[in-house]
């Protein structure tokens, strides 16, 4: 830089972007929360085509391309892929979620595709690949992702 | 088919914080440093590219705001969303068109204004997975965990990553993070986000850098003796982290295969020289390096035990630090790009390896590596 620049202050502006969105759920996600809502089931949506079942639940088969797919029901117990252990307060992580935050893929009994949520009611050292989970719901449910609370180890 | 090649390359240095730089300040910097090093003016750039992310931005239409700086008054400008390698690949394709001659691109990233962890949780899915808390970090713990249960790759040799691309950085002047580090160092930081402690991970940078790619017609009549682009291609996976085996990476095996079929590469382990590889975090470098088959399935953490990835080494990777040392974000792939077409002209200074004749590129868009973009880059035409 030159040196007409030097010794001056630097200021900061602060600022941010903030524009509310309405994210229409779409028919397919509308029927899996309302679903998952008032009957405290998950489903998902199988594939005409190549039979694989699809959760979160897809209008049209990502693979296939088509819109020939069926609900089903999957179980609400499933097997834990992979984990992360959130160990810092990252900014993204719900105000209501204390760290250390466990969230996981899991393959449910009868989805061929994993799901992403919290893994709660168990310490971190003893979560590990493979080992068997199922949903708890919530008290309150809304027609969210959250209206599962976590899931938790099968005893 | 005609070539391509790149004739300039310039850099601002990396920096956590560059309070006396506004984002069009470090364009105009990196622009200039790539029109000198090229040889040429304003006036012989017939088209840019920009690269740019509205969200780290802060801005809408952002590519737009970063035209002036980026010489692109009364030019024919036009942007792309990502990486800076895919912005090149999109620069490529006009200078092939017809069209143009050269192509100007730029990527920039100021990191260091705001929170990054709001932006990548941004990216998932708001309807099924965003409410979660999800983020690029948490993302890529889990992938890294996924990946070292199926390769049994250990959390010493991820270290070992680090501690070679922080040692790297020492020879880069322009790099933010150069380190004499230890893989206890690494071990022993703040665990972020299990597994993945604070040094697996690459830091918030501010940076712009510009890459100048001319049609083989004019890419011999300026300053820099063109390095060459034999082959290119990108491909991406499933957007859904559940719908992918997160331990692979089959997009980019993909987009390799391809790209060594276009420029004749028959055995990648010995023909390529050196590579600049996505390294935003440890595990990245190894995954990357397997599914480029730059090191056999599960098996690059023992060459990088033996030291092969190393600036001495028969495939230094990173030589320039990688993001590991410095990582703005959109920018990261051009200064890959860059790294690599210093080290096959000769003037990569400190951290010029001894054989640099066919270089690899690797950029990363999306959560997790959902798509990769690779360049074969070559001295000979």
């Amino acid at each position: 830089m030159s040196d007409q620049f030097q010794g001056i202050e630097p200021m900061v502006y602060q600022s941010q972007i903030n524009v509310p969105y309405s994210w229409w759920a779409g028919d397919t996600a509308t029927r899996f929360f309302v679903t998952l809502r008032d009957e405290k089931k998950i489903t998902a949506t199988k594939c005409g085509d190549c039979g694989k079942v699809l959760l979160p639940p897809r209008k049209i088969c990502p693979r296939c391309f088509t819109e020939n797919m069926e609900w089903v029901k999957v179980s609400d117990e499933g097997t834990l892929l992979t984990f992360a252990v959130a160990g810092r307060p990252f900014a993204a992580i719900p105000a209501d979620k204390k760290v250390p935050v466990i969230l996981g893929l899991i393959q449910l009994d009868g989805a061929d595709t994993a799901l992403l949520h919290y893994l709660d009611g168990v310490r971190p050292e003893e979560v590990s690949i493979g080992m068997r989970v199922r949903a708890v719901y919530s008290e309150v449910r809304k027609g969210t992702i959250r209206d599962i609370s976590h899931f938790k180890p099968v005893k | 088919m005609d070539r391509a090649a790149i004739i300039g390359v310039g850099m601002t240095k990396i920096e956590k914080r560059k309070i006396s730089q506004t984002f069009a300040d470090m364009a105009w910097e990196a622009v200039n440093k790539a029109l000198t090093d090229a040889g040429m003016t304003l006036d012989d750039i017939d088209n840019v590219v920009t690269t740019s992310s509205d969200f780290w931005d802060g801005r809408t239409i952002s590519c737009m705001a970063v035209g002036d700086a980026s010489g692109a008054a009364h030019k024919n400008i036009s942007c792309v969303e990502g990486d800076g390698t895919y912005g090149a690949f999109y620069g490529m394709t006009r200078a092939l068109s017809g069209s143009y001659r050269t192509t100007l691109v730029t990527g920039h990233t100021k990191g260091s204004e705001s929170v990054s962890s709001l932006i990548t949780n941004a990216a998932f899915d708001p309807i099924y997975e965003r409410s979660l808390g999800m983020d690029m970090i948490t993302a890529c713990a889990m992938q890294a965990r996924s990946y070292m249960h199926r390769t049994k790759t250990t959390a010493e040799q991820l270290a070992l990553v680090s501690v070679k691309n922080h040692g790297n950085a020492l020879k880069n002047p322009l790099a933010q993070l150069p380190m004499k580090i230890t893989v206890e160092d690494v071990l022993k930081s703040e665990m972020v986000a299990d597994p993945l402690h604070k040094l697996d991970c690459s830091p918030v940078s501010d940076g712009c850098a510009a890459v100048i790619i001319a049609h083989e017609s004019v890419a011999e009549k300026f300053r820099q003796k063109p390095v060459w682009v034999r082959g290119v291609s990108f491909c991406a996976d499933s957007f859904f982290f559940g719908d992918r085996d997160l331990s692979r990476a089959r997009s980019l095996a993909q987009a390799a295969r391809k790209a060594y079929a276009m420029a004749g590469v028959h055995d990648p382990k010995k023909e390529i020289d050196v590579a600049e590889v996505s390294d935003a975090f440890t595990y990245q470098e190894l995954l990357w390096l397997e599914e480029m088959g730059l090191a056999d399935d599960a098996a690059a953490g023992k060459r990088l035990e033996r030291g092969e990835f190393n600036l001495d080494g028969p495939l230094p990777v990173n030589a320039s630090g990688g993001l590991l040392s410095g990582h703005p974000v959109i920018a990261a792939g051009l200064y890959s790009m860059a790294a690599v077409v210093r080290q096959i002209r000769g003037d990569a200074g400190g951290f010029q390896v001894q054989k640099a004749k066919t270089g690899l590129v690797q950029g990363v868009n999306g959560l997790g590596g959902q798509s990769h973009c690779v360049w074969i880059l070559d001295k000979d035409k």
